[in-house]
């Protein structure tokens, strides 16, 4: 193919070590690192934001902070959570693993990809910078309505979160597109579908899911942050407009959002099960199936989140009946875990022992949730503790505590050592008595009529004791993650090596070195059945588990590709320019601009800065060579 | 694609998918898809607000049916001429690929030229995004279609400069398939949306009366 002759505009970065390296790399398993520490820092920042919540709740008339920083904490607790800390932690496992598991060197686009964590990091970077600019966002996480409107949110924190939240979505469709493209086209040879491992199943799913719930909300952030800048009347009462449409947007991706967050989650545990219960994962085709179903009907219950809008009886009947079937396929994958577990030869290390907690509190959390699924009995429940409850027991009690078992189980992988177990069981057990010291007692308050999002309560009403034990549960899971913290530093200090293969796992990853080298197979695997490493391992299970018999032939790669150096994409400076262009083009939106003298206009300067800027970065990405002629 | 298959390819030459489709022909399909939910939810409450604003210019007042239907015939023959443009590059026939691939472009800015001055248009008979929903939603729906097929232009003049330099050969010419792929879709969109503004846009069931009329008539 005949490239065109165009000046480099910036020469791309040649050391691998070093600040510029990190900017410029397009390596699956560097971009995983960075978006997991990225992750973990906002996991505390959130983590701080909850704690000052608890505090002020501890008791009853507390003014530990005023009513207007608690609307703020609680706004930026949520979306951190949920947009900072679990879905990028979860795009860290995918980036990660997803090209490990499937035999492959890279993911298909490694620019795209570094571009998906730098518009991440940029844009989670905007979104707080409002604490420091006039104050945060302060509307709740799902921003309803016409509260977000300039009349009841006059500050600048609503459009600093309708923009920022733009950023963080263009990050994740980015990512997804990757992810789809990846997993159907770049699996190792003989890994069809069906043989994919489940984690990866639940990477597709979570992918689609993604690409299909972003644009939605994309359009929903668009026509508020109008609305505020350019005063649209999309949700303008006044003009006609109707804030339920804002509900019904936000839901219609928000429901499918949920499903977001947990399936990655839900695919770590069905790869950990297995391993240390030393069983193949009971029902494979049957967890896939379920998966596929969630994320298929995730979109028919949206409206289950509008119980009490008043959308009429038809409307909430048909909600209703599809959110109680969505919990079949889910209780389907929880009764396929148990499967696996049973009779199996149970090792509990600190990653099974996140798992086993998953499916514990996913289950509590599952059946609190099937509870509103009825309308009636939601109407009574609906934005009381009882919702907190649910859903910290199925994202905090369900992701988290399955992306810690993650963490666990692939740490030897991803660095070369292992996590302290001693320090992990303690971990695991203060962080699992603490999270249901804090969250249980909020079924009760919520059933006693307790309201979500009040900054304080009165004396009178019951609802100290329970209040206290959760703000007390709070600090346990505190000293939970610092324990964690403690144990990873205790770990990166050490001196150990891991094995490649400490668990004795199943799956490709850990067929390769720990940690991997930049090419990660020297020679592309040949995949014959689920588990194919297993069954390298322990070819006279084949048989037993899977009905088959072992191949006569070579397992291993019958030609050895000799021939020459593995090519690597070459590193790019071009995805970080561009995602800084593309955020700055999109702050300029906060009315920045400069009065060109003499003429009354203004210079949206910041904006046409950052179009430059972005410009100037898809030049150079278009004309810059994927890899150098000759090497890496 | 061969660039990234040849990063995954120690012989250089390209690497076959799992699906038969070349990566960057995949991510295509899967930003289309993402992309019918960004339309279809801009459409969408398009469609919840039709006939809900409060004060005039209401749409019978503005649109003029005749002129878009031009500009949208722009749009449906720069399709043709897409189709003709990628057919002559497959066929190395460079002279008719480049007129063919200019003259989408071409026809692309025709098309934003005709919506420049529908919108300036408008604005003179004191429709605004700001004026009423009708105006909200319109200039944004249309807005963005528009900012759709500025893209495809940009884009479009890039492959005609990569012709002009030899770059684009029926060898890569899935490069202009992929752009292709891209305009017919922003070309399809900008079917629905003509038929949900300017066809089926008329205020207080006026299209159902003349569908009422039409069928007395038949019947009397």
């Amino acid at each position: 193919m005949t490239t065109i002759a165009f000046p480099t505009l910036i020469s791309r970065p040649t050391s691998y070590t070093g600040l510029w390296s990190w900017i410029g790399t397009v390596d699956h398993k560097r971009i995983g690192t960075l978006y997991g520490v990225t992750a973990f820092l906002y996991f505390l920042v959130g983590g701080i934001e909850a704690l000052i919540i608890r505090g002020q709740l501890a008791q009853a008339d507390n003014d530990l902070v005023s009513p207007e920083v608690f609307n703020q904490l609680f706004t930026m607790h949520g979306t951190t959570m949920v947009f900072l800390v679990v879905m990028p932690m979860s795009a860290a496992f995918f980036n990660w693993m997803v090209p490990l598991m499937i035999g492959a060197r890279d993911v298909a686009f490694p620019r795209l990809n570094a571009f998906s964590y730098w518009s991440f990091l940029f844009g989670s970077i905007f979104l707080n910078l409002s604490f420091f600019l006039g104050g945060a966002p302060d509307a709740g996480w799902f921003g309803y309505a016409n509260l977000t409107g300039s009349t009841y949110s006059p500050g600048d924190g609503v459009t600093f979160w309708a923009l920022g939240l733009s950023i963080l979505g263009v990050a994740s469709l980015a990512a997804s597109f990757n992810f789809v493209v990846t997993i159907l086209n770049m699996r190792a040879p003989g890994m069809s579908l069906m043989k994919m491992p489940v984690f990866i199943w639940m990477a597709l799913v979570t992918s689609v899911l993604m690409a299909l719930a972003m644009p939605v909300i994309a359009v929903a952030l668009v026509q508020l942050a109008l609305d505020r800048v350019w005063d649209t009347n999309f949700f303008n009462p006044l003009a006609g407009g109707d804030p339920v449409l804002w509900q019904h947007l936000f839901w219609l991706f928000g429901h499918p959002e949920v499903y977001i967050l947990i399936l990655p989650a839900m695919g770590i545990v069905s790869e950990v099960l297995p391993v240390y219960s030393r069983k193949p994962l009971f029902g494979y085709p049957a967890v896939v199936f379920a998966g596929a179903v969630i994320g298929f009907m995730g979109w028919f219950v949206w409206s289950h989140h509008m119980f009490t809008v008043g959308l009429g009886p038809a409307a909430n009947s048909a909600f209703a009946i599809s959110t109680m079937l969505i919990a079949v396929p889910t209780g389907v994958k929880i009764f396929n875990w148990v499967g696996t577990i049973y009779g199996g030869k149970l090792r509990l290390d600190t990653s099974m022992l996140f798992s086993l907690g998953f499916i514990a509190m996913f289950i509590i959390g599952g059946l609190s949730g099937v509870t509103h699924a009825s309308p009636p009995t939601d109407a009574q429940q609906q934005d009381t503790y009882y919702i907190v409850a649910h859903f910290h027991y199925v994202l905090f009690g369900g992701a988290i505590l399955g992306l810690f078992a993650g963490g666990y189980y692939w740490w030897p992988k991803m660095t070369g050592k292992r996590l302290g177990e001693t320090l992990g069981k303690w971990h695991f057990w203060v962080m699992l008595i603490g999270f249901n010291i804090t969250f249980g007692p909020m079924h009760w308050l919520g059933l006693n009529g307790m309201p979500r999002r009040i900054a304080t309560y009165a004396e009178d009403l019951g609802w100290e004791t329970s209040n206290a034990i959760a703000s007390a549960g709070a600090m346990l899971i505190a000293i939970g993650v610092l324990i964690f913290i403690i144990n990873v530093i205790r770990t990166i200090r050490s001196t150990q090596e891991a094995e490649d293969d400490p668990w004795d796992g199943r799956t490709l990853e850990w067929s390769i070195p720990s940690p991997p080298p930049v090419y990660n197979f020297a020679v592309v695997p040949q995949v014959k059945s689920l588990d194919d490493f297993w069954y390298q391992k322990h070819p006279e299970l084949l048989h037993d588990e899977r009905g088959e018999h072992a191949d006569s032939t070579e397992h291993a790669a019958e030609e050895a590709h000799t021939g020459g150096s593995i090519h690597l994409p070459g590193m790019s400076y071009y995805p970080f320019i561009v995602a800084l262009g593309m955020t700055l083009g999109v702050a300029g939106f906060m009315e920045v601009y400069v009065e060109i003298p003499g003429t009354g206009g203004q210079f949206p300067w910041l904006s046409a800065i950052g179009i430059v800027i972005g410009m100037f970065g898809i030049m150079g990405w278009t004309f810059e060579p994927v890899s150098e002629e000759g090497g890496h | 694609m061969a660039q990234v298959a040849v990063a995954h390819d120690p012989h250089g030459h390209v690497a076959d998918t799992n699906t038969g489709i070349s990566n960057r022909k995949l991510l295509m399909w899967v930003f289309l898809a993402s992309d019918c939910l960004f339309f279809g939810s801009f459409i969408a409450t398009y469609l919840v607000y039709r006939n809900e604003s409060t004060i005039g210019p209401y749409p019978n007042e503005v649109l003029d049916i005749p002129v878009t239907s031009i500009s949208t015939f722009v749009l449906l023959m720069s399709s043709l001429a897409m189709v003709l443009a990628l057919n002559y590059t497959q066929r190395n026939r460079a002279g008719l690929a480049r007129f063919w691939l200019l003259s989408v472009a071409a026809l692309g800015l025709v098309f934003l030229g005709f919506q420049v001055v529908e919108f300036t248009t408008f604005v003179k008979e004191d429709l605004t995004i700001h004026r009423n929903l009708f105006g909200t939603t319109f200039f944004i729906l249309t807005g963005f279609h528009g900012l759709h097929v500025f893209l495809g232009v940009l884009w479009l003049l890039g492959m005609a400069f990569a012709h002009f330099k030899g770059a684009l050969t029926s060898r890569s010419s899935e490069d202009l398939e992929i752009a292709g792929l891209y305009w017919h879709f922003v070309d399809i969109v900008w079917i629905v949306i003509f038929t949900v503004i300017y066809l089926i846009g008329f205020s207080d069931g006026e299209g159902l009366e003349t569908v009422g009329h039409a069928a007395s008539a038949i019947g009397g």
